[in-house]
């Protein structure tokens, strides 16, 4: 499998054109920047990125492991494998607004996730190409390694012991 | 000392972070058999080997036809596994197996998903209160007349 530093994915239920091409446009400038985007059924599809519509979850695992960075929508899936992993993570969240999702969930959820170590949330293009230009920088804090609550699992444990 | 009771246990989460977060929670109920319902058939390399795992269609609350198949799936899954409990995360196809199994006095565990930090998700909101253990993931979100806050799978 190829190595691309920066993996892009928007998850499987619908295309993000705003951060895809957001990122399309950045790597315009990069011609040595390695990205690698899943990016759902966009049409038209980026220029300047080698990418996929779909990738199977042990793909995504994979490339997910090989990344210098990953940036996402504000996906749970994603967001607890990068912790899992220990790959640094922007995240880009979809915006009820604008119609890229049915409300602003992901806004709160890029918050509320936003201040754990290894994970940077971009609001725009503008701080989306702040963090990839330093991305080196991101490296050095990764994610940790996220447990389930003891008392969760006991708490389930128990009602279906009874 | 009490025998630990034996109980068919079926987890049902569609695609993404919902699966995910349900696998997450498997020190919880594997012990017991389990049947894991889900919506592709790649997930299966997430399970062990040995796991029984039905793949249902998945669907959204507007995709009526959906819904009709998916409920036929689950009740024809719930008629093959005979569960205890049924444990979901989200979305469609643990609402609509709960709600069924629920029909057929199987306990039921709603865990509303991590991604719903301002309020339950719509889901959480119609399967909450059918669930007999009924729990999200955020501390704010809990009440005396909604969910239970006992904790996070991240």
């Amino acid at each position: 499998m190829s190595e691309a530093a920066i993996l892009i994915t928007v998850g499987a239920q619908m295309p993000f054109a705003r951060l895809v091409d957001s990122v399309d446009r950045w790597a315009a400038q990069r011609p040595d920047a390695s990205v690698f985007a899943q990016i759902g059924d966009q049409d038209p599809p980026p220029a300047h990125l080698h990418h996929v519509a779909m990738l199977l979850p042990e793909q995504l695992r994979s490339r997910i492991v090989e990344a210098e960075v990953v940036v996402s929508h504000a996906g749970m899936g994603t967001i607890i494998t990068c912790l899992e992993l220990g790959t640094p993570l922007i995240i880009f969240p979809r915006e009820g607004a604008r119609r890229e999702t049915r409300n602003d969930h992901q806004v709160a959820t890029a918050e509320h996730f936003g201040n754990r170590a290894g994970i940077w949330v971009a609001s725009d293009e503008d701080e989306l190409v702040r963090l990839l230009d330093d991305r080196s920088r991101l490296g050095t804090e990764a994610p940790t390694a996220p447990t389930t609550s003891p008392r969760l699992l006991d708490t389930i444990r128990d009602f279906v012991d009874a | 000392m009490t025998e630990l009771r034996s109980r068919r246990v079926m987890a049902v989460a569609s695609g993404g972070g919902h699966w995910v977060q349900l696998l997450r929670l498997r020190p919880a109920f594997s012990h017991q058999e389990t049947t894991f319902v889900t919506v592709r058939e790649q997930y299966r390399s997430d399970l062990d080997p040995g796991d029984r795992m039905i793949v249902v269609r998945d669907a959204t609350r507007w995709d009526k036809f959906g819904v009709v198949i998916l409920s036929l799936q689950i009740v024809w899954a719930l008629i093959r596994v005979r569960p205890h409990i049924v444990i979901s995360t989200g979305a469609a196809p643990g609402l609509i197996a709960l709600r069924i199994g629920g029909l057929f006095g199987v306990r039921t565990v709603w865990v509303d998903s991590i991604a719903n930090c301002e309020e339950v998700s719509l889901s959480g909101r119609r399967i909450g209160r059918h669930a007999d253990l009924w729990l999200t993931q955020w501390a704010h979100l809990a009440s005396e007349d909604g969910p239970r806050y006992v904790g996070s799978v991240a």
